[in-house]
């Protein structure tokens, strides 16, 4: 490697670390995505002209960006943000892909990394190509499967059977067998048998996480593919993609523990799957628990009444926001309300939505100032002395048994304590409970005035009854 | 002072400086086969530690509103990948592992401009109330 290439590959690390910081704010986030861009035209422009490129290579590989950037441009501009979890996840598939095939590429040429003759390859390079090559495996299969489930072409439920965590440890002793004889042996046969059992392991270890987790299993897929690039960066002996790979690695690790401190849970916990199997039991309006209280059901009249009389509205928005494609007609609504002399802001919990931060995207695109949206700790003070909490599309996130109902499933996560609000409404369909599969007291309480209907439909109602 | 005191000891301190610099290159030839083997892999795994902690403060500033974004664009840095790729396509003496490498670049590709553009998208929507 020249001195230059090397220096060439510094920036590129630098500014990539620069992209990240960027996004402390939203006003050097731009900023810091061009400096990702620069840092990633540098680094493929100082490899293509790393002397011994002979012109067809060139060609081939301005073939392949071309083909490959003309795709992901084009799904790039067309995706809707309500897509956006399900895209991220088939790009993550790609990174795992393309990690196996230049582990593949090593393997077959191992002169061109300098790790020694085909047939004869150092066995420390061995070891971190298999690295490589199984985490970039595991990141294919597990975000096909990821985008699957999000893309909804496979069923959110969970898929257990018996016997599956003894299974996927079997398969993960095997794997490691594997890695041993082919560090060994550096066979043709063990290196594409690890490849396939990556696939399987892949493939085993997300089916069983139920569609609600996805925020935690799109960030930990994240954090793989930043560890399959440092494996391979390690084979090959790059510096760059040893720094890119731990960058993102790290980041993906960060996301999913923030995800999993979320919802109270351990990445172990989330990792076994099989959450919220049971839930989903729906129950008609007003017949929940027969010892409670029957619902308060209201119409978007009573609502948009009550709201033009109130000074302070939180609406909390969650998933059920995203799938109606409500977040439009909700600030149409938020604006009306303001002109009433209404001050409205939007309280986001950790893991609303399909993926990190999926719900600031959505409001955003809305366009929901930013400065209206905040997150769970900012805004949990704010509920006591709001006058209306409208909760659209959210459930488990708003239940105050996680505080006190230690039986519960969802005990210990922190929620969004819209129970202090004067009012509460709740936009749903029905009664059915949460993904969680747990009961929300709060429809039965007297300050909460359920209204049941699409999300969508129901606030439009409101935007006019409002507008009269 | 005598001239011949002086030669007799710069010849001295001459003979001894030849002799530490046998010295040292007998031992630095000992060494060098073990550092040969065991540095590069060293440096490599100092480096990546050390981006581990700058990747571990530098995402913790990241705003919780920014999280899709940055899942945006950590997807797009880390097809840098096509590196590997690249050099396999433009350098390898085996027609598979070009094709290997091709395949690299195609897909990795695909999540450069995919994830750098579609984290721009993201980015332009977000707004403060003064812009309106």
């Amino acid at each position: 490697m020249t001195t230059l290439t090397t220096l060439a590959y510094l920036v590129a690390s630098v500014l990539f670390i620069l992209a990240l910081r960027g996004l402390s704010h939203p006003e050097t986030s731009r900023r810091g995505n061009l400096f990702g861009m620069i840092g990633m035209a540098i680094a493929i422009v100082a490899t293509l002209l790393r002397p011994g490129m002979d012109l067809g290579g060139v060609a081939l590989i301005i073939a392949g960006l071309v083909i490959g950037g003309g795709i992901g441009a084009y799904v790039a501009g067309r995706i809707q943000m309500t897509a956006l979890p399900q895209l991220v996840a088939a790009f993550h598939s790609l990174v795992g892909m393309a990690a196996v095939f230049v582990a593949a590429a090593a393997f077959y040429s191992p002169e061109s990394f300098g790790i020694g003759v085909r047939g004869d390859i150092k066995p420390a390079s061995l070891v971190e190509m298999s690295l490589g090559l199984a985490i970039g495996a595991i990141t294919f299969s597990g975000s096909v499967i990821a985008f699957l489930k999000l893309d909804g072409r496979m069923s959110g439920a969970p898929i257990l059977f018996k016997g599956q965590h003894m299974l996927n440890a079997a398969l993960g002793v095997l794997l490691l067998v594997l890695v041993i004889a082919f560090v060994a042996t550096g066979s043709d046969l063990l290196f594409w048998m690890i490849a396939l059992l990556s696939f399987a392991l892949g493939f085993l270890l997300i089916i069983p996480i139920g569609g609600a987790d996805m925020p935690v299993v799109v960030s930990m897929l994240n954090s793989y593919s930043g560890w399959a690039a440092a494996g391979i960066g390690f084979t090959i002996g790059n510096l760059l993609l040893i720094v890119t790979g731990a960058l993102v690695g790290a980041s993906g690790a960060i996301l999913s523990y923030i995800m999993c401190k979320g919802m109270n849970r351990s990445i172990i916990n989330v990792l076994l799957g099989g959450f919220g199997s049971d839930a989903g039991g729906v129950a008609a309006p007003g017949g929940g628990a027969a010892d409670r209280a029957p619902v308060k059901a209201g119409s978007p009249e009573d609502a948009a009444y009550i709201m033009k009389n109130a000074q302070k509205i939180i609406v909390v928005p969650g998933y059920g926001m995203a799938v109606a494609q409500a977040q439009q007609v909700v600030r149409e609504m938020a604006d009306l309300l303001k002109k009433e002399g209404a001050e409205v802001s939007y309280a986001i919990h950790p893991v609303a939505g399909r993926m990190p931060g999926h719900m600031n995207v959505l409001l955003a695109e809305a366009n929901v100032p930013y400065d209206e949206v905040h997150e769970l700790e900012e805004i949990n003070p704010e509920f006591a002395d709001a006058d209306v909490a409208y909760v659209i599309g959210a459930n488990d996130v708003t239940n105050p048994a996680a505080k006190t109902d230690k039986s519960s499933a969802i005990y210990g996560m922190p929620i969004l304590d819209v129970e202090r609000a004067k009012t509460v409404f709740f936009v749903k369909r029905g009664m059915a409970s949460g993904y969680a599969g747990v009961e929300n007291e709060l429809f039965f309480r007297p300050n909460t005035m359920m209204l049941f209907g699409d999300a969508k439909k129901v606030t439009q109602e409101i935007v006019q009854a409002l507008q009269r | 002072m005598n001239p011949n005191v002086i030669a007799v000891e710069a010849q001295a301190l001459a003979d001894r400086a030849q002799a530490l610099a046998l010295q040292a290159r007998a031992m630095a030839d000992t060494v060098a086969p073990v550092a040969a083997a065991a540095e590069p892999f060293l440096l490599l795994l100092t480096i990546f530690l050390l981006a581990c902690f700058v990747g571990y403060h530098v995402v913790w500033s990241v705003t919780p509103a920014l999280h899709s974004p940055l899942m945006g664009v950590t997807n797009a840095i880390s097809s840098v990948i096509v590196v590997g790729a690249i050099l396999a396509a433009g350098l390898a003496e085996s027609g598979v592992a070009r094709f290997f490498g091709f395949l690299g670049v195609m897909l990795a590709s695909v999540n450069i401009f995919g994830g750098f553009l579609v984290t721009r998208r993201m980015l332009s929507m977000f707004q403060s109330k003064k812009k309106g």
